[in-house]
């Protein structure tokens, strides 16, 4: 033969090659997960250790322990977030006992577990709760007042954040507490163009216990029958009895515009079923309520029901990390009353693709606060995101003298020690 | 309506008292008490008028008349709000309620560089589209969605490789045999697998049984059996046996490949039944629930009923035992004593029909266990031939084993019941009209335009033929009708008291 030897090496080689990387597609394809990749890249899977280092502080356990031990509920309530966050991090790798060498610091003190006999987080008292732990680690260390907050986060779960208020107007009015202007929030609210979300905050999901979801699971070759399932009120007769108010009036929409649609399996009962049923449908309405999160989007995703967000400008958490336009539905406001012509003129192709990406177990790991903590779980997401911002320019630190903070700023009532 | 007025009124008073705030603010502050009594005063007008009229009149005033006074930042978000609420296509629940806006004050002031939010805070109207009811074209294009997902979710969690199914039927003609196959051909139609259905007819293959299978659309071998159905139940037991085996030979000459599964007539499959038995390798056996029929009402159920709460009897299930690990060990039979002296010896008897000791339905084969050769054929079945010829009396699939061991317990080890046996036969002596069809109509046809139904309309089609049908449909009428009017003729009185025996007796009275 006149071709030479290495021809037929380099074919071998290439043949080698096109098979192996064609068996990896078969692999993942046979998987029917697909890789979610956000606008910060493939984040999901890092791993914060060893990319920033953590110091928390030892506050007195009148902030902390002590309100716990008062109200056992707030480990339970969709605000644990902030108690587990000092949990994980007390015992996690990326603490640091070295504040010298620390990039992000760490208060632990819980704000939003002063609980009505009915379980809501009354807030009144946060502002001034938050203040005074401030005041405590300016005093005590000097890395406050080193960047005035700037390498400092804070937990704030509650329905706005930091304006620390149940009512959105009464919320607007107060807007961030003034001393957390120059902090890191992390936070379950998010809304574009709105005063309680500072630029570089992190969204959060709220908290959902892993384990109740866990021992709901269905056989997932149960056929998903319900096209469009959702579960809550629709008009909240007790605050607003007119309508119009709540839900800036979407949630009542549904109801009048869907309410005797066969394809639409929507009530205010609750029934014991509920987790199962979201497993058997194919669509789970995400509308806006008082606030615009709520922990259907994390129930959604858990249980493979692709959410359908109605809540304008919203932020969904780690939305920098999580591609949400992909794997959600948004439908604004005003689009309501075309719900069903939305939902019924997307794709199947489409449907599928966002089932697939909602099937990977990295989404439904990033969701969850479990305990212990586990690799890639929300509190990696969180460490991930601070690890993102860094490492960070030396402007943040203050010249000697200088004072960026008005420590006098706020409602009087807020002035009050705690 | 008046009373939600009423509320209305209470909570805008209060509303208005926490909205009219900011409005407030913006009057001279010498006027104050004054001018709240002025509110105050207007207010309670207003109320009265929106009482009078219906509608919510006060806030549409305060809007309108104060809009101007306001602080410019009020008057950029009420514009397009009151735009959007009027000028839109569709209809808005609360017409009257523009939303009251409270400004972003406190952010513009400290920080005017931010942009406004185009989402605002107050009340919206609540936006109902003019037919808020279901589209049909949407409708469909949302089920065929569900379908697609449905279809991936089995391709990615359901059984793999699904093999072809092979159902055996046993079957006579006779007044249920409509019934039972219909209600089989419907299960079977919901099958997602490819399926060859094998209905051996007793008595010869008929007209009528054919065209109930042609309704299927499912791929069917229809075979008739040269011996009529006996009428002892011991007989028609023995009997399907041998009709079963007839369908055995079928797949043997054709060498159909799949799983055969023995479906009877009577009985009730579940759909996780048929994917169950996709994993058998080469015989297995189910749990069947035998509903037992016991006859009518009489002492002697009673009796048994009695007996059967002493001895707290559960359903009983034909099956497969197996020990904690998993594994064959036995098997649940019926056990017949209880019933031994109820039992129905006649298939119209109205006694308890009793199962044999193992169902045929509760087992299923791979059909490659009675092709003639095979290599790989497992050393512990028959041959199909030997068996048949030898004549003997087979009373399960077992028989076709040397070793019973074999056999792979399906559903979970036999905890799950996936088909339920059930034997309910008309009286012999019943009489259904041939292919349920009613031919020629039945024989009350009265002329629709003479008539006196009281609430029928006075004009109706002439035709004297008007067939049983429309009889039929006016029948239900006729329940309002008033028997005795002062005038009829002879023939009236005799067609109405026969309609009123027929109100009496059902629609389908066939009596003259």
């Amino acid at each position: 033969m006149k071709v030479p030897i290495w021809v037929f090496v380099v074919v071998a080689v290439l043949a080698t090659a096109f098979v192996l990387r064609i068996g990896a597609e078969e692999l993942d394809q046979s998987h029917q997960t697909e890789r979610i990749a956000g606008s910060a890249g493939d984040v999901l899977e890092d791993d914060p250790v060893g990319r920033l280092k953590v110091f928390v502080y030892e506050l007195p356990s009148k902030y902390n322990k002590k309100i716990l031990q008062k109200d056992p509920r707030c480990l339970t309530h969709m605000f644990a977030a902030e108690i587990f966050m000092h949990w994980f991090l007390l015992s996690s790798p990326v603490r640091t006992l070295n504040p010298e060498e620390a990039d992000w610091f760490y208060t632990p003190v819980y704000t939003t577990c002063d609980l009505t006999p009915n379980g809501l987080p009354l807030p009144f008292k946060s502002p001034r709760m938050m203040r005074s732990a401030i005041q405590l680690i300016s005093s005590n260390w000097p890395f406050w007042n080193r960047t005035e907050g700037a390498d400092h986060f804070f937990v704030v779960p509650h329905d706005f954040g930091a304006c620390f208020h149940y009512q959105e107007e009464k919320a607007i009015e107060r807007g961030i507490l003034p001393l957390l202007q120059r902090a890191t929030l992390v936070q379950t609210f998010g809304q574009r163009n709105h005063v309680c979300l500072n630029e570089g905050s992190i969204t959060i999901p709220p908290y959902a216990p892993p384990q109740k979801m866990q021992a709901h699971l269905i056989p997932p070759d149960t056929p998903r029958s319900i096209f469009v399932y959702f579960r809550g009120l629709f008009y909240d007769v007790g605050n607003d009895p007119e309508g119009g108010y709540y839900a800036r009036g979407a949630r009542a929409s549904v109801w009048e515009n869907f309410k005797n649609n066969p394809l639409f399996d929507i009530s205010t009962e609750h029934p014991t079923t509920y987790y199962e049923d979201m497993q058997r449908a194919v669509f789970c309405l995400c509308p806006l309520g008082w606030a615009p999160w709520s922990p259907r989007l994390v129930e959604g995703v858990i249980f493979g029901c692709i959410p359908v967000i109605i809540a304008d400008d919203i932020v969904l958490p780690f939305a920098d990390a999580i591609p949400w336009e992909e794997i959600g539905v948004f439908v604004a406001e005003k689009d309501v009353p075309k719900l069903d012509t939305i939902l019924t003129s997307i794709p199947p192709e489409v449907v599928l693709r966002k089932q697939r990406l909602l099937a990977n177990p990295s989404m439904k790991q990033a969701m969850l606060f479990p305990q212990p903590a586990q690799p890639g779980d929300a509190f990696h997401q969180i460490l991930n995101g601070l690890a993102r911002k860094l490492p960070r320019d030396k402007s943040i630190h203050l010249k000697p003298g200088e004072k960026i903070l008005n420590w006098t700023a706020g409602p009087v009532g807020d002035l009050k020690p705690w | 309506m008046k009373l939600s007025q009423q509320q209305n009124c209470n909570t805008r008073r209060n509303n208005s008292f926490r909205t009219t705030g900011p409005l407030d603010s913006s009057v001279d502050s010498a006027f104050k008490p004054l001018a709240s009594f002025f509110w105050v005063v207007l207010h309670g007008l207003c109320c009265l008028i929106s009482l009078v009229l219906g509608f919510r009149f006060s806030r549409l005033i305060f809007f309108l008349l104060f809009s101007t006074n306001t602080t410019s930042t009020t008057n950029h978000y009420t514009v397009p709000a009151l735009l959007r609420t009027t000028s839109d296509a569709t209809q808005t629940l609360t017409l009257q309620t523009p939303p009251v806006l409270i400004t972003d004050t406190p952010s513009n002031r400290t920080n005017p560089a931010t942009t406004s939010s185009r989402v605002v805070v107050g009340r919206h109207g609540i936006l109902i589209r003019p037919w808020p009811h279901p589209n049909p074209i949407e409708v469909m294009k949302a089920h065929r969605i569900i379908e697609r997902v449905q279809r991936e979710q089995r391709l990615q969690y359901g059984v793999k490789n699904p093999r072809p199914l092979i159902i055996v039927t046993p079957t006579y003609i006779r007044t249920f045999q409509t019934l039972h196959l219909t209600g089989l051909m419907h299960s079977l139609m919901l099958v997602p697998y490819d399926l060859t259905w094998i209905v051996v007819e007793a008595g010869g293959t008929t007209k009528e049984t054919a065209a109930l299978l042609e309704k299927s659309g499912l791929r069917t071998i229809h075979i008739g059996f040269e011996e009529r159905m006996p009428i002892t139940w011991e007989a028609r037991h023995r009997m399907e046996t041998r009709m079963r085996l007839r369908a055995l030979r079928v797949v043997r000459e054709q060498r159909l490949d799949g799983i055969v599964m023995f479906a009877d007539d009577g009985n009730t499959h579940s759909m996780e039944l048929f994917d169950e038995i996709q994993s058998v390798k080469w015989i297995g056996a189910l749990s069947v629930g035998i509903l037992a029929h016991s006859g009518n009402s009489d002492e002697s159920s009673s009796l048994l009923q009695k007996q059967e709460d002493e001895e707290n009897l559960p359903l009983p299930v034909q099956g497969p035992a197996c020990n904690s690990s998993g594994q064959l060990v036995g098997w649940h039979t019926f056990n017949s004593l209880p019933y031994v002296e109820k039992s129905a010896t006649y298939i119209d008897d109205r006694a308890i029909v009793l199962p044999r000791k193992l169902e045929w339905a509760g087992f299923v084969l791979n059909s490659k266990l009675v092709w003639k050769d095979i290599e790989d054929k497992p050393e512990w079945v028959k041959d199909l031939d030997k068996l048949v010829a030898d004549e003997e009396d087979l009373d399960s699939p077992l028989s076709l084993l040397e070793d019973t061991s074999v056999v792979e317990p399906l559903g979970n080890c036999g905890r799950k019941i996936l088909l339920w046996w059930l034997r309910v036969e008309a009286r012999a002596d019943s009489k259904f009209p041939p292919g349920w069809i009613i031919d020629p109509p039945l024989d009350i046809t009265v002329p629709a335009k003479r008539t006196p139904w009281p609430d029928a309309p006075p004009e109706l089609p002439s035709n004297e033929n008007v067939s049983g049908a429309q009889e039929r449909r006016e029948k239900p009428s006729s329940k309002t009708g008033r028997v005795s009017r002062a005038r009829h003729s002879r023939s009236k009185r005799r067609r109405e008291s026969r309609i009123a025996d027929s109100q009496v007796s059902g629609r389908h009275a066939e009596e003259k």
